[in-house]
């Protein structure tokens, strides 16, 4: 299934904040928008999802979604939106209960997940006991039950600290390498871009507009750290947020 | 640095420390102690007469007698009866109406300013009332119990539900949840605390409340054993019956805090 998004734009009040944007997202492909801090790019994600509604233009899914999807659309959040009065387990069948799945089959689906999560062990533990890269690999493995067609994913890696990031890169590549998935990846980070994305779009300031999309054709499973095609892809994609990123920083904020 | 060199090192004074409360059970249970071997003392000694105080021991002897004549119990059981009933009645429908405030911008705007305007009421003053809509016999007290913890129930259950995150009710809306199955499975529980401490205070009043509530048509029970000792101006049995609700209030704390354990283990 494809996801297209024709020619939004939105405001909030008087501040425009997004304008025009026409992006394809293809099957099997991540695509990750970069751009400076209040360009918008979270709010782009969440019309994406149907959690927002743009003043003008449409999200449109193209095809119809592989079999036993539960939920097209699903998000990974920033701050993890795990339940802390549930497991791990406890929060993976949250979201299957509601499709009425239960029993043998809910922990099928869960030692499933959990098991391409590397979570296995910690299927009891209460999310208050999980490290942040833990608490981020279940709210991937929730994700992952309910067979997304595809994952909308917000600053999933911009709340753990470097080295964590790494590993949960590691193990994104290791998930998409396995089975690809289809995503909009946003981040501010551009090394995350560059080593997750088959096409980076960057977005300008604010009012967001799609100001470069780069391709990257380096199969996913052979970029490694400190690689250095993607570093000067990632110089490049510099060059061109650089000025807007230090405007961005000096504006006010009045939204 | 090299001017300092040859004067002694000073040590770095510790300034940390404090403002973290840690758990010394013992304390309370010893200012108790004290507080009553002080009065036995004063009593005993004559500096504190027999009109200002009673002496703690026949406070005891009161109470002991209060038992084994089987009265305890008598005054004990309604007053129980009442109180359970009315407060779990006030308190379902404080946390009934508390998350509909809390869910719906109408039920907000309807009933908020209702529930100020009958917050301050001296519950009290409407027991002639009661009496009249509910009968004198039970149905005026749990009317009045039940009022009492209403309110306050509802103030704190609609505040606990403003403070559930709401990223958690927008993750629950991307994963396609039902309105219900949000409401049950994300904001409930996310309301709890804020709940069960509500409840602490609609629970204290309802012992409160429970002494007003048997001034009118109750035989029994421990707030009309207080009235009847208290307008007899016998300060042992006054004394035995305020104990019992300092008891119970003790109670209903560590109940609430029992729950809590077993409901709220999941917060840090």
């Amino acid at each position: 299934m494809d996801i297209r998004l024709d020619q939004i734009s939105h405001a909030y009040g008087d501040t425009q904040v997004l304008r025009d944007i026409s992006l394809d997202i293809p099957a099997g492909k991540i695509v990750c928008l970069v751009g400076p801090s209040g360009c918008g790019k979270s709010t782009l994600l969440r019309f994406a999802g149907g959690l927002e509604r743009p003043a003008s233009g449409r999200v449109l899914q193209l095809g119809t979604p592989p079999e036993g999807c539960l939920n097209p659309l699903t998000y990974i959040f920033q701050d993890f939106a795990l339940l802390p009065w549930r497991s791990v387990r406890g929060n993976v069948s949250l979201v299957l209960e509601d499709h009425g799945i239960r029993g043998k089959r809910a922990e099928a689906i869960i030692e499933d997940v959990l098991i391409r999560t590397k979570l296995s062990d910690f299927a009891r533990a209460l999310p208050k006991q999980l490290s942040g890269g833990m608490k981020q690999r279940v709210a991937i493995a929730r994700a992952l039950a309910v067979k997304p067609a595809v994952m909308l994913m917000d600053e999933p890696l911009s709340a753990l600290d470097a080295q964590t990031r790494e590993l949960l890169m590691d193990d994104l590549i290791g998930l998409w390498t396995r089975q690809p998935f289809t995503s909009i990846y946003v981040t501010h980070n551009l090394a995350e871009a560059v080593r997750l994305g088959h096409r980076i779009v960057v977005l300008s300031r604010r009012p967001g507009q799609v100001r470069e999309v780069v391709e990257i054709a380096k199969p996913l499973a052979e970029r490694t750290y400190g690689d250095a095609d993607l570093d000067k892809v990632q110089r490049h994609l510099w060059g061109l947020m650089r000025d807007e990123a230090r405007a961005a920083d000096e504006e006010l904020i009045d939204v | 640095m090299s001017e300092t060199a040859g004067r002694e090192p000073i040590e770095v004074r510790f300034r940390g420390g404090g403002f973290a409360p840690n758990s010394r059970r013992w304390v309370g249970f010893a200012v108790f102690v004290a507080l009553i071997a002080f009065v036995e003392w004063g009593t005993r000694a004559g500096w504190i007469t027999s009109l200002t105080l009673p002496r703690p021991s026949d406070v005891l002897a009161t109470f002991v007698g209060l038992w084994e004549s089987g009265l305890l119990f008598k005054h004990l059981v309604p007053s129980l009866t009442r109180l359970v009933i009315g407060a779990v009645i006030g308190a379902t429908a404080g946390i009934a109406v508390g998350i509909l405030i809390g869910l719906f911008s109408y039920m907000r705007a309807g009933v908020v300013p209702v529930v100020a305007a009958i917050f301050p009421i001296p519950k009290i003053a409407l027991l002639p009332l009661f009496v009249i809509w509910f009968g004198i016999d039970e149905g005026s007290k749990y009317a009045l119990i039940a009022f009492g913890t209403f309110t306050p129930t509802v103030v704190a259950t609609y505040g606990a539900v403003d403070n559930v995150d709401r990223s958690l009710i927008r993750m629950g809306q991307s994963f396609g949840l039902t309105w219900w199955s949000i409401v049950r499975k994300i904001v409930l529980p996310g309301a709890m605390p804020g709940i069960l401490s509500g409840l602490r205070i609609s629970l204290a009043i309802a012992i409160i409340l429970l002494v007003a509530a048997e001034m009118l048509g109750a035989e029994y029970g421990i707030g009309a054993y207080i009235l009847e000792a208290g307008s007899l101006y016998d300060l042992e049995r006054l004394f035995v019956g305020v104990v019992i609700l300092s008891l119970l209030g003790i109670i209903v704390s560590a109940a609430i805090a029992a729950v809590e354990r077993r409901l709220l283990a999941w917060r840090t």
